[in-house]
């Protein structure tokens, strides 16, 4: 399978504040190097601290990794170069939901957006009518706020937008940690359909393995800046990292 | 054995708009068990501990009996004056709330706060109550308690805040401790060291334990009855084990299956390892 | 938007005070027509005179229509007011959208300017600038805005600053959205509440700046009429006519908490959540009837 991004060697440092008026530079990420394959679904998980927030600003073209031998490629090409040629091809989902939608706009207004961006003009009802179906919204929820909405329906209308530009590449930055466990399985199998539908490659950032476990393909572990483990989902059992060997003890099993 | 705590149709209604928002809930506490709440965001499931412990907001009005047992006999939560409720909140039930990060002054640190929480509730001197504040660190197993005493809240991790919050809550050695949410905002590692701190509390001290989730798995693993809840209203309540084996409502079917669907891959993926190795 | 219009429309106290602010500029513009005496037309022998037909609101020590003075007052208290308020909004959003979307040097520019013109201290900064270029309402109101737009400023890019943070915004940049959209289409319909806020509190204090100017002598000169400097006057002759001060006094006072009431309907209609909240407050006040 042909890679569609590789990062490579990336790092990442932070001025904070220190004594005596001298910064510190904090390394967030040090030496960051994995591949996402085209068509796959890649789980990054580390806990909050590992630099996971940091590497999607990166991914996504938001900020820029420090200057050295270190490069986030798309196609062959540098992330920020790419997307300005390929203008809707990558999207996110956040994690926050309360604050991914503009407050003052419908939901028609959000969905309407991206594609405008893009240069659609005209009545774009029909476009929305769709994206909701695909996304098992009602479309009386067209003339609604944000607010009005509940979290499941909400995240399902940022997904809704993400695809609206028929993008390759989606980043879902910790995008069910913040819904409940039995809303958190739908979103996850709708995103799974949409993937496999539209043929989409997924970068799906998360704290929690067993989400991982279910959407993704391989799974990489970030600790402390540091990629400590690859491995494909269905061989979680033979990951060799103590960190990941933890990490996988400590999910707390619900059999019954 | 007889209840520690008995609720019997507890109803909160918003005076604002007169909707009912928890519709005549009912549910026992024996002394030394674990009773899990579960539901959804919005089912109520904080609105009831915090209607039965005086703490929701004044345009919301609490009807119905909470009868807390004691020496001698019961003794009705919502019946109490706010002064009286004081200091059961302080001295027999004490209340764990999911942010741990936000239940910490960000301006003082972690020793002197959780004093403080002593000092005012027991009523002993500064030096007194730093003792209780490192006994109670280091039940909770805390690496380096002294280290910890200095901090402040932004220095620590949200698990490890949370577990500070829980060595307060058992220090005080209240009768209950209602735990609102503990491992929400938490990731894989952090979650399963709180749970087990309150596995260890529940052995130990032999404190009942209100445990409100929406977390499945980790309801199972610790508690002893289980309270589903929807929308305000009780849907299920019964012995933990068999709930979750045979559950009778369908929402609380739908929950199990939900769950389990999560931890499919995940748990074939490790049988497949374990198999294989 | 659309929104925006339907809930201002619906909200009663925001009509009202829209409507009174427009009454109160409609009338400072049409004072030269209205005005049944000159401002400065003096009548020594009438002096100190209450209400009556002739005179609606007395006259003044002077013997000058007090009605009058206060319509031809509100030119230069309501209208340079405004004046000066926009200027300094103007140059507020400009430099603190610039400062606070872009970050980096322009940032750090832009800031240490502010810095600078911060440093000295309100007052002082007038009385130089003034000092230098003369008395006259055109060069208070030019004062005031060197005076103040380093505060907007900073006020403007701490609050885009925040919204920056927000994820739509970040969808915006990441969907390929250019800069001049996401300003104009988020960033300052979100932030236009709390700089309507900021603006509606200002006017009150701008208000007053130009009355205390004008009462140090530099900045209308009498026999000019403004609402701070007739207060001022009525001030002198309190015990003997104490009845001279309600009308500046009152026109000021109606005119300030008209803006702040209008810049709570404006923020409350621009934030669709914030309308549902305040219902739900004031529905506290009907509790009694709600449980009888």
């Amino acid at each position: 399978m042909p890679n569609l991004i590789e990062i490579k060697n990336i790092g990442k440092s932070y001025l904070k504040a220190g004594r005596n008026f001298r910064d510190t530079k904090v390394k967030v990420l040090k030496g960051v190097t994995f591949t996402i394959e085209e068509g796959l679904c890649v789980g990054l998980i580390g806990e909050s601290g590992s630099g996971k927030s940091t590497l999607t600003r990166l991914i996504l073209g938001l900020e820029k990794p420090d200057k050295g031998n270190g490069a986030i490629l798309i196609k062959g090409l540098p992330v920020r170069q790419w997307i300005k040629a390929n203008q809707g091809k990558m999207s996110v989902v956040f994690q926050d939901y309360t604050s991914s939608i503009n407050p003052q706009y419908t939901v028609r207004e959000t969905l309407e957006e991206p594609m405008r961006a893009m240069g659609h003009k005209g009545n774009l009802d029909g476009k929305i009518d769709v994206l909701l179906d695909k996304v098992s919204l009602s479309l009386d929820l067209k003339d609604r706020y944000a607010h009005e909405l509940s979290g499941g329906q909400v995240q399902r209308v940022c997904i809704a937008r993400a695809i609206s530009t028929n993008p390759k590449f989606i980043v879902l930055d910790e995008a069910i940690s913040s819904l409940d466990v039995s809303v958190q399985t739908q979103v996850l199998n709708l995103l799974h359909k949409l993937r496999l539908d539209m043929k989409m490659t997924y970068l799906f950032v998360a704290h929690d393995l067993q989400a991982v476990a279910h959407l993704c393909n391989k799974i990489v572990f970030l600790y402390r800046g540091e990629v400590v483990e690859e491995v494909m989902s269905w061989d979680l059992a033979n990951a060799q990292n103590e960190y990941a060997k933890s990490l996988l003890a400590s999910v707390i099993p619900f059999e019954v | 054995m007889s209840n520690l705590l008995a609720v019997r149709n507890l109803k909160v209604t918003d005076l604002r708009n007169q909707a009912e928002i928890i519709h005549g809930v009912s549910f026992e506490l024996k002394k030394n068990s674990c009773l899990g709440i579960v539901g959804e965001s919005g089912s109520g499931k904080s609105m009831t501990a915090k209607a039965m412990l005086g703490l929701t907001n004044p345009w919301l009005r609490s009807q119905g009996t909470a009868e807390l047992s004691n020496e001698h006999g019961v003794l009705d939560l919502l019946q109490q004056d706010e002064s009286t409720l004081r200091a059961i909140r302080g001295q027999r039930i004490c209340m764990i709330l999911q942010d741990a990060m936000s239940a910490f002054d960000p301006l003082a640190k972690i020793g002197s706060q959780m004093s403080e929480t002593f000092i005012e509730n027991k009523g002993i001197c500064r030096s007194e109550a730093r003792s209780m504040v490192l006994a109670a660190l280091q039940m909770v197993n805390m690496p380096e308690p002294e280290q910890v005493l200095k901090k402040y809240s932004h220095q620590l991790s949200g698990g490890m805040l949370q577990r500070c919050m829980v060595a307060t809550a058992l220090a005080m050695k209240p009768d209950i401790i209602v735990a609102d949410e503990p491992t929400t905002a938490l990731d894989s590692i952090n979650q399963r060291l709180v749970v087990e701190e309150f596995k260890l509390l529940r052995q130990e001290t032999g404190t009942a334990l209100i445990f409100i989730s929406h977390d499945l798995g980790v309801v199972q693993h610790l508690a002893d009855q289980v309270l589903v809840m929807r929308s305000g209203e009780r849907v299920e309540y019964g012995e933990a084990r068999s709930t979750f084996k045979n559950p009778q409502h369908e929402y609380t079917k739908y929950l199990i299956d939900s769950r389990l669907e999560m931890s499919k891959s995940f748990q074939k993926a490790m049988k497949r390892g374990a198999a294989s190795a | 938007m659309a929104g925006f219009w339907t809930r201002f429309k619906a909200d009663k106290m925001a009509l009202v005070m829209a409507a009174f602010l427009g009454i109160v500029i409609l009338l400072s513009l049409l004072a030269p027509l209205i005005a049944p005496y000159h401002p400065a037309h003096q009548d020594i022998a009438n002096k100190f005179a209450l209400p009556s037909a002739e005179h609606l609101l007395g006259t003044d020590q002077l013997g000058r229509d007090m009605l009058s003075r206060i319509l031809w007052g509100g030119q230069i208290t309501v209208l340079w007011s405004l004046a000066t308020m926009f200027c300094t909004i103007g140059i507020g959003i400009l430099l603190g959208v610039v400062a606070g979307y872009f970050r980096g040097w322009i940032d750090e520019v832009i800031m240490r300017f502010c810095d600078i013109m911060l440093s000295f201290p309100n007052e002082v900064l007038i009385l130089a600038i003034i000092g230098v270029m003369g008395t006259g309402i055109f060069n208070i109101l030019l004062a005031m805005v060197i005076a103040k737009w380093a505060w907007y400023v900073r006020m403007i890019r701490s609050i885009v600053i925040q919204f920056m943070d927000k994820n739509y915004i970040c969808f915006a940049q990441v969907s390929g959205c250019s800069a001049r959209h996401i300003i104009n289409k988020h960033l300052l319909p979100g932030a236009m509440g709390e700089i309507c806020v900021l603006a509606t509190l200002d006017a009150g204090g701008i208000i007053l700046n130009i009355s205390a100017l004008s009462f140090l002598g530099l900045g209308v000169q009498p026999p000019t009429a403004e609402w701070g400097m007739m207060l001022n006057e009525a001030k002198k002759v309190l015990t003997i006519n104490p009845w001279q001060m309600l009308p500046p006094g009152f026109a000021i006072f109606l005119v300030v908490a008209a803006f702040n009431f209008l810049g709570d309907s404006i923020q409350e209609a621009l934030d669709p959540q914030l309308d549902k909240s305040m219902k739900k407050r004031l529905s506290i006040f009907s509790r009694k009837k709600a449980v009888a």
